[in-house]
């Protein structure tokens, strides 16, 4: 029996698990892949807004700003790349400027600070390769980027380091009402608990019908990505926005954390919550909107392309709070922009629903926010390079050329609470796979210490989900030949 | 600091070829490379079709590796494997890390860089659909093949018709998988004429030319692709699309010069080839720094990259030993009309001792035509050709004897 079983490992259920495990709560933390953050988490803008997009008085509103400014501490604390970069919203007319001026207005009315109106010559002078037709822009230091993988991921791990247990491949299929507690199924799996939090994401609707009346619906919208090689290195510094319309907040350019460039997204309403393609007419949108903020991108230093569904809510808000129809059941839905800004605050205020819920919650004495430290091989000094090598040999042997990572490095991330447990596992945490190579290098040598730390068969290593295989048995394997040879004797060639 | 003499960066046929010669020609060689054995990507080509210039006789690449592997074993040269190189800087300062000495600063007095090519992957050509696994590069896939002994599926597409493609789609057919299709975005196959029959021809492989893939299906492993026709732009003609089922896509859509470090040293790289601009002996534009074989531009035959390494090799030692110099006035090779690049960019008369092969592809398919080579306006050889693709390297041999003649400091061939 749990308290409290969180159900969705993305961004807002690894938040919402670790800062409940602040209190002496027994929480469970359900997710239906084999990775937590593998859905809208691992493809998003990877940018932590200022706060002057949402409309005052809505939910996304009130928890953007504080959210934004809780990174800082939170990424220390967790050991995540974060940055404040500061972002620009670029307006290319004076009928545009008039939607900075509104944005600022709005941005006031949220409490954002650091913003600032700024014309042509101060524009340039933050980011020199942007366009020659901005006229103006709305600058507010206090966005950034951050790993939003990474960040969930480091969650996870806190929360189960402070006592939070993890399901992974576990989906929910249907959740029993029963006095006082919900049982959960999970296949052949159950669980019990008296509290229910539902951070499914594209799912939660779904997941609310388990136990209610539809109150809202989530409608996915997709936006697709292209990232460039670290080769164009600053291109921007800071995050390049346009001036928003109906659709969200327009194609971005902006840096990553690990030094790459990502433009987009696109968005596009869709039906199918797993239609995660990209297609060519998405990629050559943002191509063109993006060319309008800066030009000088070429096709040519892509190393990929990607698509993420956002988890549009049919209320166009947040959707937070306890169900009118289950009592302890806890929606935490329609996550979509700014929800990976937002993440840290809405953690905060359902852990608040839930202490009010439980009439109070005891303090986890034992609780460590702080995660142990990730070796960032090319990061040290030569010298602790050299003692690191002598303590380990592992980190001496370098397995992705491109991003200079080590051995030593993949089996820490392996071997971590929640750790990685499939090529793109690895990928998400350390990054070999990131690079210019796109894994054609190092993808072998990953799957060897794959199998080499989970004690599995290579054949047995995959890319994320169980059904993604990679190889498919081994050569000279003559059970393969079996049709080639019905061929042949069709043919009358044996 | 340990310090050497040439220090070469890549064990593969290059980087041997190069010892070896750099070795004969007197100094301390050291070579490093991140495999755990020597002979680079030849170890994964167990298929024939190696060595016909260098020792008139077919041979394997891994029995091509093992000859050079012997003679630079024999000459002792000191190399280092499961090392990689990090860094160098303008002065021949090599770092490197490996598992027993650690982090590591070397010192040269020459360096040969050659760190081979890599292959292009699906991002750089931004192919649509989703991103399941079973999709592999053609060399990740000869590796498994190869050298581990394991299959990466039975019902396979290939997009781009490269040399490692093709001969990936005989080696995949012989361990009993079946390919459905070679899909090429050219009009033309992109490797050898002698792969497209030896490889796809005589086991009844569809080779699509003009064809492209415009979307991959597949949620977790690879479902199938969507095949189209190209127009003369290049674009999805529709209409044509065309879905094959799969279980895996192999990519032999081309390979890149691997020049990470040799920007880290400041070699300036030509922007058609991506590998270093080099002069007649193999020397970036970075004084000691030399550079060869698939680093410098992607070659179709080994025996072409141990000749040019066996220059870089040479011309290192001959650098160490004070031979060299006189870095003045070269002649630059410059690609005329439906030429893409010329291989080496400068040549120093002076230098030349008999003669200088220039390496060049054509930019498309020409019938008939002729290679012109002028000195400014004078013409100083004609080749006449038959067929030239950009699938196949040209060479043209130009004598000492005729460089003597150029007043001229630009030498330029043209298709003609």
């Amino acid at each position: 029996m749990y308290d409290i079983a969180v159900i969705g490992a993305g961004i807002t259920g690894c938040s919402i698990a670790r800062e409940l495990s602040r209190y002496n709560v027994r929480i469970l933390l359900i997710e239906k892949n084999s990775d937590v953050a593998d859905g809208t988490t691992k493809a998003n803008s990877a940018i932590v807004h200022a706060g002057y997009d949402a409309k005052p008085g809505t939910l996304k509103a009130r928890f953007n700003v504080p959210g934004a400014l809780m990174y800082e501490k939170l990424c220390s604390e967790l050991d995540v790349p974060y940055k404040k970069t500061g972002s620009l919203v670029l307006a290319f007319s004076p009928e545009e400027m008039k939607t900075i001026q509104k944005l600022y207005d709005q941005g006031i009315a949220n409490g954002v600070p650091d913003m600032e109106i700024i014309g042509k010559d101060k524009v340039q002078e933050i980011d020199g390769n942007l366009s020659d037709e901005v006229v103006g822009a709305l600058y507010a230091r206090n966005a950034g980027i951050v790993s939003p993988w990474e960040l969930a991921i480091a969650l996870a791990e806190n929360a189960v380091e402070n006592g939070v247990e993890l399901f992974l491949d576990s989906e929910v299929t249907k959740i029993e009402k029963m006095n006082g507690l919900y049982r959960l199924h999970m296949g052949d799996r159950l669980a019990e608990a008296r509290f229910v939090i539902n951070c499914a994401g594209l799912y939660s609707d779904k997941v609310n019908e388990m136990v209610a009346a539809p109150s809202f619906k989530i409608l996915p919208r997709r936006g697709q990505y292209n990232l460039f090689d670290k080769s164009l290195g600053n291109f921007v510094n800071t995050v390049i926005f346009q001036c928003p319309s109906d659709f969200g907040k327009g194609v971005l350019i902006a840096p990553t954390v690990h030094g790459n460039i990502l433009i987009g997204p696109d968005a596009e309403d869709i039906e199918d919550k797993e239609a995660i393609q990209t297609t060519p007419e998405g990629i050559s949108y943002i191509w063109e909107a993006s060319a309008r903020s800066a030009k000088g991108l070429k096709p040519n230093a892509v190393i990929t392309a990607f698509a993420g569904i956002r988890a549009r809510s049919s209320t166009d808000d947040f959707v937070i709070g306890e169900s009118k129809e289950a009592k302890g059941f806890i929606n935490v839905a329609g996550i979509e922009s700014p929800g990976l800004t937002a993440a840290p605050a809405i953690a905060v205020h359902a852990a608040d629903i839930v202490k009010g819920l439980m009439g109070g919650l005891e303090e986890n004495l034992g609780f460590n926010p702080v995660r142990r430290k990730v070796v960032r091989f090319m990061e040290l000094s030569q010298a602790d390079k050299n003692l690191l090598i002598k303590q380990d040999p592992r980190y001496g042997r370098i397995i992705c050329r491109c991003e200079s990572i080590t051995e030593g490095e993949i089996v820490d991330a392996i071997h971590r609470k929640a750790g990685a447990r499939s090529l793109d596992g690895v990928k998400k945490r350390v990054r070999p796979g990131s690079g210019r190579c796109q894994g054609s290098f190092c993808g072998p040598r990953v799957m060897e210490i794959l199998a080499r730390e989970l004690d599995i068969d290579i054949k047995d290593v995959v890319k994320n989900s169980p059904k993604s295989y990679i190889l498919t048995g081994e050569t000279k394997d003559n059970s393969l030949y079996e049709d080639v040879h019905d061929l042949a004797a069709a043919s009358g060639k044996v | 600091m340990n310090e050497y003499d040439i220090a070469v960066i890549g064990g593969g046929p290059a980087g041997l070829a190069a010892a070896i010669e750099a070795k004969k020609h007197g100094g301390t060689v050291l070579l490093i490379d991140r495999e755990k054995e020597l002979g680079g990507i030849l170890q994964q080509c167990v298929h024939n079709g190696f060595g016909l210039h260098i020792f008139r006789e077919e041979l394997t690449g891994t029995e091509y590796a093992e000859r050079f592997i012997k003679e630079f074993k024999e000459l002792g040269i000191e190399y280092k494997l499961d090392t990689m190189a990090l860094n160098i800087t303008e002065e021949k300062v090599i770092s490197m890390v490996n598992k027993t000495e650690g982090f590591v600063n070397i010192k040269a007095r020459a360096a040969i860089l050659a760190m081979g090519c890599r292959e292009r992957t699906r991002g750089a050509i931004n192919i649509p659909g989703t991103r399941p696994s079973g999709i592999f590069t053609a060399g990740t896939a000869q590796r498994f093949v190869n050298k581990e002994g394991y299959m990466v599926g039975r019902n396979v597409v290939i997009l781009g018709s490269g040399d490692i493609g093709m001969i990936m789609a005989r080696r995949l057919t012989l361990e009993g998988a079946r390919i459905k299709v070679v899909a090429e975005a050219l009009p033309y196959p992109g490797g050898l004429i002698r792969n497209v029959v030896q490889c796809l021809e005589d086991y009844g492989i569809p080779l699509l030319l003009n064809h492209t893939i415009v979307d991959i299906k597949g949620k977790d492993r690879i479902e199938g692709v969507t095949v189209a026709e190209l127009d003369e732009n290049r674009k999805p003609i529709k209409g044509t699309e065309q879905f094959y089922e799969c279980d895996t896509l192999l990519l032999s859509v081309g390979l890149i010069p691997e020049n990470e470090l040799s920007k880290e040293a400041d070699v300036e790289l030509d922007p058609i080839t991506g590998g270093p601009v080099v002069n007649e002996s193999m020397e970036t534009t970075v004084k000691g720094v030399f550079a060869c074989g698939n680093a410098v531009h992607v070659h179709d035959l080994v025996d072409y990259v141990t000749e040019e390494s066996r220059i870089a090799g040479r011309n290192a030692a001959r650098f160490v030993n004070g031979e060299t110099g006189g870095y003045g006035p070269a002649i630059r090779t410059k690609p005329g009309n439906g030429i893409r690049y010329i291989v080496p960019h400068f040549i120093r008369k002076d230098k030349v001792e008999q003669s200088v092969d220039l390496f060049m592809r054509v930019n498309k398919i020409f019938t008939n035509k002729k290679l012109v080579v002028k000195f400014g306006d004078t013409v100083i050889k004609i080749i006449k050709k038959s067929y030239m693709r950009p699938g196949e390297m040209e060479r043209i041999c130009i004598t000492a004897e005729s460089l003597k003649t150029a007043e001229d400091l630009s030498l330029t061939v043209d298709v003609e």
